[in-house]
């Protein structure tokens, strides 16, 4: 990659699969591939983590995913349906069973209304009618995500830290039972001892209601407590995929192994090497020829400026787009 | 800490009066530095790390109420006239602060952003200032730096604005850089970057540095002593290998339970801390950390520890601390 090439879908039916998915933007003159050509599914039950730098096009790939921006090309096969195909009423009753929830717990809710209307709004819009019946799930949701309803349905977001605002979100994205959850860095604007609890609720909230997980993140350790595979993106491609033990112990994209260490580690005898990392992501709007990585890349020959690698088996289930893949 | 410190921060408290009552941000600090030591000070949101580090360069709005004292190379902050304080802001302590975006002057090119600390401090002509701002964007990595240095800062990506925020805490060749929280809005791999970037400049320089941080891992490989904040107050304090091999404070333990590790398998259980932090308004008698944690007796509730030491300098506030392991044989 980075590059291409759709080697890493699985041949079984999946509740989700992208494929080929490219969005591109106008800026001025210019036209700018926030996403290329990227493709990979979503088994039921399964959380995808999504790593790479800001801009490489996570956050455009998510929203992507659920129409909300839409895509230049490409599919999105959800449940069976293509969702790039459909439009209007039918789109919304189908994006009904996905769900996204955002980085910023309290820019995320509307400030104006209080938590049980805020949780309450997506019913109402579902067309559940019946007001006792909206409470009822609304404070069952809030329970499970570990609110108390009596104390916080009348309460506005302010009154609350992020932490409770990011669990009221996750309560808000529960609470139309969806199948699948995007969740682009949940954790990121909490502290350390916040976001453990909102790891680990995340991870019960999975088990209870049985939900798949897309699991954005540029924290890698926080990908890994989640994540059965990840997928790191690099410049609007995908370099590599695979199950998380798999990728993490063994990365074969020098990407993913320049991500891995520049993690710093919380031991101080850990050895630090630096240099590791040098240079900083090209700008998406003249991505370098052949491998997008390969002005940032040690292993880099005259081959990936020519030509772009596309998706490879590397290891069983572990994908990987680099000519030189370790 | 050695006789020779360079800041001595001494019984520092900061209050500010709000509508509920007294806020106590900052809750009888002490703590020094030595000549061209690190010193990382880690602490959640709302633990006063920040606010220390305002307090110290007296950068906090006027209705702080501060007290207590801060000694830079001898010399008592609090009672220099504004005139001194203000030579000495730059030019022999110098910051760099958490947002490059919000910290540089956004209608000035950052070549001019640096010339201004250089003539201010310095004395130099526009000339030579403006020569040595090229030059200094070029020592903290910046290619190209002389088209750079005619740039503004919307031009230039997060990592590179940080590196012209260093490059300006560089300038007037300071003897203490107080860094708050200069990574967190980083991609990891630029956040490594302006790490090295800082360690090399603290070598070559014999400069000290304050490292403020949300997270332990930064400062485990890059400090020299680490203290550990929560609710205003410091909970523990150890040299930085002390510290993380022979934890004594709850709080601490607790906080680096919580982080996510590479090495442990997917889907692990993290250590969560119950709870949240306590209201700085209605702080308790007791120690502040006790209603969430798990060693907590009936002591912890009515009685606040105090920071007390034990060996080779290492003090922990904790009526109950962890046992003291024995030392390994390394």
């Amino acid at each position: 990659m980075a590059g291409s090439g759709s080697a890493q879908l699985r041949p079984e039916p999946m509740l989700l699969s992208v494929q080929h998915l490219v969005v591109e933007y106008s800026a001025g003159a210019d036209r700018v591939r926030a996403v290329s050509d990227v493709s990979f599914d979503l088994r039921r039950g399964e959380t995808l983590g999504l790593v790479g730098e800001s801009g490489c096009g996570k956050s455009t790939l998510a929203r992507a995913v659920l129409q909300l921006s839409r895509p230049t090309s490409g599919k999105v096969v959800f449940n069976g349906v293509d969702l790039t195909r459909e439009t209007g009423e039918r789109l919304r009753r189908l994006r009904r069973r996905a769900q996204l929830i955002f980085q910023d717990p309290i820019a995320s809710l509307n400030p104006r209304r209080r938590i049980g209307d805020i949780v309450a709004e997506a019913l109402v819009i579902a067309g559940v009618s019946d007001r006792n019946e909206r409470d009822k799930r609304v404070c069952e949701v809030l329970r499970a995500v570990g609110l108390d309803p009596g104390l916080v349905t009348g309460r506005r977001p302010h009154e609350f830290s992020g932490g409770q605002c990011q669990r009221i979100s996750i309560a808000r994205a529960l609470v139309l039972e969806p199948e699948l959850i995007i969740c682009d860095e949940p954790v990121s604007a909490l502290d350390v001892s916040i976001r453990a609890q909102i790891l680990n609720l995340l991870e019960d909230m999975k088990a209870r209601y049985g939900l798949t997980l897309i699991f954005i993140a540029h924290d890698l350790a926080v990908v890994k407590a989640v994540s059965d595979r990840v997928a790191v993106m690099y410049l609007g491609k995908l370099c590599e995929i695979g199950p998380t033990e798999q990728v993490f112990d063994a990365p074969t994209h020098p990407y993913t192994s320049l991500l891995l260490e520049a993690i710093p580690r919380p031991d101080p005898d850990a050895k630090l090497v630096e240099g590791v990392t040098a240079g900083e992501p090209p700008s998406p709007m003249a991505p370098p020829s052949g491998c997008r990585f390969r002005t940032r890349c040690q292993l880099a020959q005259a081959r990936c400026a020519t030509e772009e690698p596309t998706m490879r088996e590397f290891r069983k289930g572990q994908f990987v787009a680099c000519h030189f893949a370790m | 800490m050695s006789a020779a410190a360079l800041l001595e921060v001494d019984n520092l408290s900061v209050e500010f009066a709000t509508e509920r009552g007294p806020l106590r941000a900052v809750s009888r600090v002490s703590l020094s530095v030595g000549a061209s030591h690190a010193l990382g000070i880690v602490g959640e949101s709302g633990s006063g790390k920040t606010i220390l580090s305002r307090a110290i360069l007296q950068l906090l709005p006027r209705r702080a109420r501060v007290s207590g004292s801060v000694r830079f190379d001898g010399c008592q902050l609090f009672l220099l006239p504004r005139e001194a304080l203000r030579r000495l802001r730059g030019r022999e302590i110098a910051v760099v602060f958490q947002d490059p975006m919000t910290s540089l002057n956004p209608v000035l090119t950052v070549g001019g952003q640096i010339a201004e600390a250089l003539r201010e401090h310095m004395g130099f002509s526009l000339q030579k200032a403006l020569s040595r701002a090229v030059e200094l964007l070029a020592e903290v990595g910046i290619p190209e730096p002389e088209r750079r240095a005619r740039q503004y800062p919307h031009q230039l990506s997060g990592g590179m604005r940080q590196r012209v925020a260093i490059a300006i805490a560089l300038s007037c060749e300071p003897r203490l850089l107080i860094a708050d929280e200069p990574t967190t809005s980083l991609d990891v791999t630029i956040q490594a970057q302006i790490l090295d970037l800082l360690a090399r400049e603290r070598r070559a320089r014999s400069m000290a540095i304050v490292l403020i941080t949300h997270d332990l891992a930064i400062v485990a490989g890059r400090t020299d002593e680490v203290a550990v904040m929560y609710a205003g107050c410091i909970v523990e304090r150890a040299q930085t290998r002390i510290l993380f091999k022979h934890t004594r404070s709850p709080y601490t333990e607790a906080l680096m339970a919580a982080i996510p590790k590479l090495h442990s398998p997917a889907h692990t259980r993290l250590a969560a801390i119950a709870g949240a932090p306590p209201d700085p308004t209605r702080l308790m008698p007791g120690c502040p950390f006790e209603p969430r944690c798990r060693y907590a007796r009936e002591l912890c509730r009515s009685e606040a520890p105090k920071l007390a030491g034990a060996a080779e300098g290492h003090q922990f506030a904790c009526w109950f601390p962890l046992a003291a392991q024995v030392p390994a044989s390394a």
